[in-house]
């Protein structure tokens, strides 16, 4: 009982970061119909930029976090404008590579600047100890990954439906032209909608450090899986991303405890078998 | 004459919405029956159940005969039932020899083979020569498609449907998006076609129509409302209702 | 070459770009290349061999991804399946003859490339690379827990192959290897020529640029894209099959995500859709990254992901292509 409770914490602890860091993904993929493999990349920038805010100029946690993601975002602003915009409208291949491409470049480029070495967060007391929920306690990190999972979705949700940007937004992932001829500004969507989701990665990067650790090489290593989940989910899709973040995380999570000498063997079955049976994810519209 | 495409009773539905309710005709090899219908009357959802593309609720298709229920838009066109498509699709890298070529191989099952090449296969060549000739492709034989003129597309796609050496050939739209000038050459493919080949053509362009068709059937709202000489067809009360509306008193259709 | 004389005479036949002689040239560059290599680096033989080896993997993403239009991050699962038959052949069953080894690599690759394709063809889009992705790390994952067979993390050693035709011995120099890697090279190469140009190669272009216009004219798409992973599995379970014999050993990493990254790199940097294309990338990129890595691998990293967005940006046909592209249209003045 013990242990079923506390591989449901930490599938859920880890579903949850996968959603925060995957969520920009898929709505980028929705949208724009890019397939980005930088995505990972954005999230480690901002476990970097974290780690240093807080760590060598000792700045506090909120602070650290809030100038992290507002960095993460100003690196991309540029990225964005000179390398994706050109890739829009291209076939996979292209943007696989151009993607795939920038990709190495950030993980040279981090480990010039910081080193191979893995990098902390340090975090404040209040999330560092275990916290008793009664019954048991678990680690607070944990709790409060899960608890920005929640405010992600809920705050990406109230977005989405209940705002004026939330509805050009919808008409542009429906129908592009004619939101355009509709007099919806695509392109400042489309930036907008880029910064949101980069910006989402960083927060995901520094909130999940303690479970996936910033090293150079975590742009890499992670790519498959936010790819996986924006697939098995359905791209443009905040239920979709949140269900197969909850999917994955359980099976990963419950492989590790379980069956930890087959690696992530189940991990990909059910992710072929989930693609296989639903070619547009789990809820995905086109 | 004994039918080679037969279409009975084929009828289909979206929701409670039928699109499609008990269409039947019968055609005989080297018939020239062209297909119309304001939009909406459910012509692509007919073109689209007979080539296997949807599957009906209830009806049969035959060619030749056999009925076709079941099988996949694959295995009809090797029963002998070829479209071509409204907006050209052909390969924008290949030639039209090749396309030709290619198609002729097609037809004979080679296509899977991994050995020999087109130079070495003279009667492949010669088939695709003398389709070039008809449609009078020779000028563009060997420039890739994308880098010949859009009315030689749209004859590239009759030549490769020609290729395939069907019994029936569904022409859709072939002289859309032809610039005006070019359509007489469109027109005279047509009436090059071969004499024992069925031919349905869906068209907008009633001069076509009549140029074209020996007979013509009108769809709307998903039944056949007439099937008759094209002389006819703007005399039919019901046709001018379906057309016109409530303004059925004009006296043109087109 | 033929293509110099005026095109097509009243009711002759154009002859193709490619004739028969460039294929001789091209086979003749090969070797030329080889010999070339060979008094370039004698003492480097080895590391020339394992671009051999590469050179087919990344041959075998040609004929999935240049000729058919299937991208694919999961290719090495085709070349890990063939490394990994042919030195668990040599290993487990005692079978140390380099050709037998060889062939045990192309079935493995073979049977790689059914699965594979039986897997990733069921998926579009995004969806198509991630399953080509979950492919090879399946394999990836099945390889480090079957360790009784495959020496799991460790890697399959004990790989002893006899020598070449009995005469041969694979010494310490690796000259045999080298050799027998220029000669399956130089028959996949011809091969795969044939191949390219044949009614099978055609059909496979026309998948590339338009396959709903392939099935409307009564082909398979799926049976021919299946097709041609078996036999880019062939391919590149030689490639395999020759890495075992000449390293002597089988690693996880012959069945890495990052492997296939890589192999497709290599593709795109030489230029897609062309066989010249995948040797000319293999080569360049594998030559590049030994003198770069060996001062740091990072700056190897940055460098190759900005030469990346260079390609796609400024050079999206690859050196073959841009150069092929250059050649063709300096003629045409």
């Amino acid at each position: 009982m013990q242990s079923v409770l506390s591989i449901a914490v930490d599938a859920l602890a880890y579903g949850m970061v996968l959603f925060v860091i995957s969520i920009g993904l898929s709505m980028t993929m929705g949208l724009m119909r890019v397939v980005n493999l930088a995505h990972g990349a954005f999230a480690m920038v901002g476990g970097y930029l974290a780690s240093y805010a807080v760590r060598d100029l000792g700045l506090g946690y909120v602070a650290g976090v809030v100038l992290a993601v507002a960095g993460t975002v100003v690196i991309a602003a540029p990225i964005e404008r000179l390398l994706y915009r050109r890739i829009y409208n291209k076939p996979e291949l292209i943007q696989v590579l151009m993607t795939i491409g920038i990709t190495f470049c950030v993980i040279g480029i981090a480990n010039y600047l910081f080193g191979p070495t893995l990098k902390t967060i340090p975090l404040p007391a209040m999330l560092s100890g275990p916290v008793d929920l009664g019954f048991r306690s678990i680690a607070a990190h944990k709790l409060f990954a899960i608890l920005c999972g929640l405010a992600v979705a809920a705050a990406l949700w109230y977005l989405v439906e209940r705002t004026p940007f939330g509805v050009k937004l919808r008409a542009s992932v429906d129908n592009t032209p004619m939101a355009a001829a509709l007099g919806v500004r695509t392109k400042y969507v489309y930036a907008a909608s880029f910064a949101i989701s980069v910006g989402l990665a960083a927060f995901g990067g520094i909130v999940g450090a303690e479970l996936l650790p910033i090293e150079p090489y975590y742009a890499l290593r992670y790519m498959v899986t936010f790819l996986v989940v924006v697939s098995v989910g359905g791209a443009g899709s905040i239920g979709g991303a949140l269900l197969a973040c909850l999917v994955l995380g359980a099976i990963d999570t419950t492989g590790r405890y379980l069956v930890p000498e087959y690696g992530e063997f189940f991990f990909y079955l059910a992710v072929i078998a989930i693609v296989c049976a639903f070619p547009r994810g789990l809820l995905g519209k086109a | 004459m004994s039918a080679v495409f037969e279409v009975e009773r084929l009828s289909k539905a979206f929701g409670g919405l039928a699109v499609t309710q008990a269409v039947s005709l019968a055609m005989a090899p080297g018939d020239r029956v062209a297909l119309i219908g304001p939009n909406g009357a459910g012509k692509t959802t007919f073109v689209n159940l007979v080539t296997g593309h949807l599957k009906p609720d209830s009806g049969v298709v035959r060619i030749a005969g056999e009925p076709l229920n079941g099988m996949n838009p694959m295995q009809r066109v090797q029963r002998g039932l070829v479209r071509s498509f409204q907006v050209t699709r052909l390969f924008p890298e290949m030639t039209p020899r090749e396309h030709l070529a290619l198609a002729v191989l097609q037809r004979q099952g080679r296509t899977g083979r991994l050995y020999g090449t087109l130079w070495s296969m003279p009667e492949v060549l010669d088939e695709s020569e003398a389709l070039l000739r008809t449609l009078g492709l020779e000028a563009a034989a060997d420039r890739k498609v994308a880098e010949i003129a859009y009315g030689q597309q749209r004859l590239l796609e009759i030549a490769f449907a020609l290729a395939l050496r069907p019994k029936v050939l569904l022409l859709d739209e072939p002289a859309a998006g032809v610039p005006q000038s070019e359509t007489p050459r469109i027109e005279a493919a047509l009436a090059g076609l071969p004499a024992d080949l069925a031919v349905l053509m869906i068209e907008h362009d009633m001069d076509l129509v009549f140029r074209f068709a020996k007979r013509v059937i009108v769809l709307a709202a998903g039944t056949i409302i007439f099937d008759g000489a094209p002389g006819d067809v703007t005399k039919d009360a019901r046709v001018r209702e379906a057309y016109l509306g409530s303004y059925a008193d004009d006296r043109s259709v087109a | 070459m033929d293509a110099d004389h005026p095109a097509s005479l009243a009711g002759q036949v154009a002859r193709p770009r490619f004739s028969a002689s460039a294929d001789w040239i091209g086979l003749a560059a090969i070797l030329a290349a080889a010999i070339i290599f060979y008094l370039l680096f004698p003492n480097n033989l080895a590391l020339l061999t394992r671009v051999i080896g590469i050179v087919m993997l990344v041959l075998s993403v040609d004929l999935v991804t240049g000729f058919c239009g299937v991208a694919t991050l999961g290719h090495a699962a085709l070349f890990g399946a063939g490394a990994y038959a042919a030195g668990i052949a040599a290993a487990h069953f005692g079978i140390t003859d380099p050709i037998a080894m060889i062939a045990a690599g192309a079935a493995g690759g073979a049977v790689a490339g059914l699965i594979s394709g039986l897997v990733v063809l069921r998926g579009h889009g995004l969806g198509q690379l991630v399953l080509s992705i979950a492919i090879v790390n399946l394999f990836h994952e099945a390889a480090n827990k079957a360790a009784s067979w495959t020496g799991g993390s460790d890697g399959l050693t004990d790989i002893a192959p006899s020598p070449l035709f009995g005469v041969f011995a694979f010494d310490l120099w690796g000259r045999t290897a080298y050799g027998l890697g220029i000669a399956l090279l130089v028959i996949v190469f011809f091969l795969l020529q044939r191949l390219s140009r044949s009614p099978f190669g055609m059909l496979c272009r026309g998948i590339r640029q338009d396959p709903i216009r392939v099935a409307a004219m009564g082909a398979s798409v799926r049976k021919t894209l299946l097709k041609m992973y078996i036999i880019s599995g062939l391919v590149a379970g030689v490639g395999g099959g020759l890495n075992a014999i000449s390293t002597q050993v089988v690693g996880l990493d012959s069945l890495s995500f990052t492997l296939s990254a890589q192999a497709l790199v290599m593709l795109v940097i030489g230029g897609t859709g062309s066989l010249y294309g995948a040797i000319i990338g293999t080569v360049v990129f594998m030559l590049f990254e030994d003198f770069v890595s060996a001062a740091n691998p990072f700056h190897w990293l940055t460098i190759m992901g900005a030469l990346l967005v260079g390609v796609v940006l400024f050079a999206p046909r690859g050196i073959f292509g841009t150069a092929a592209h250059l050649f063709d249209q300096w003629r045409r003045r």
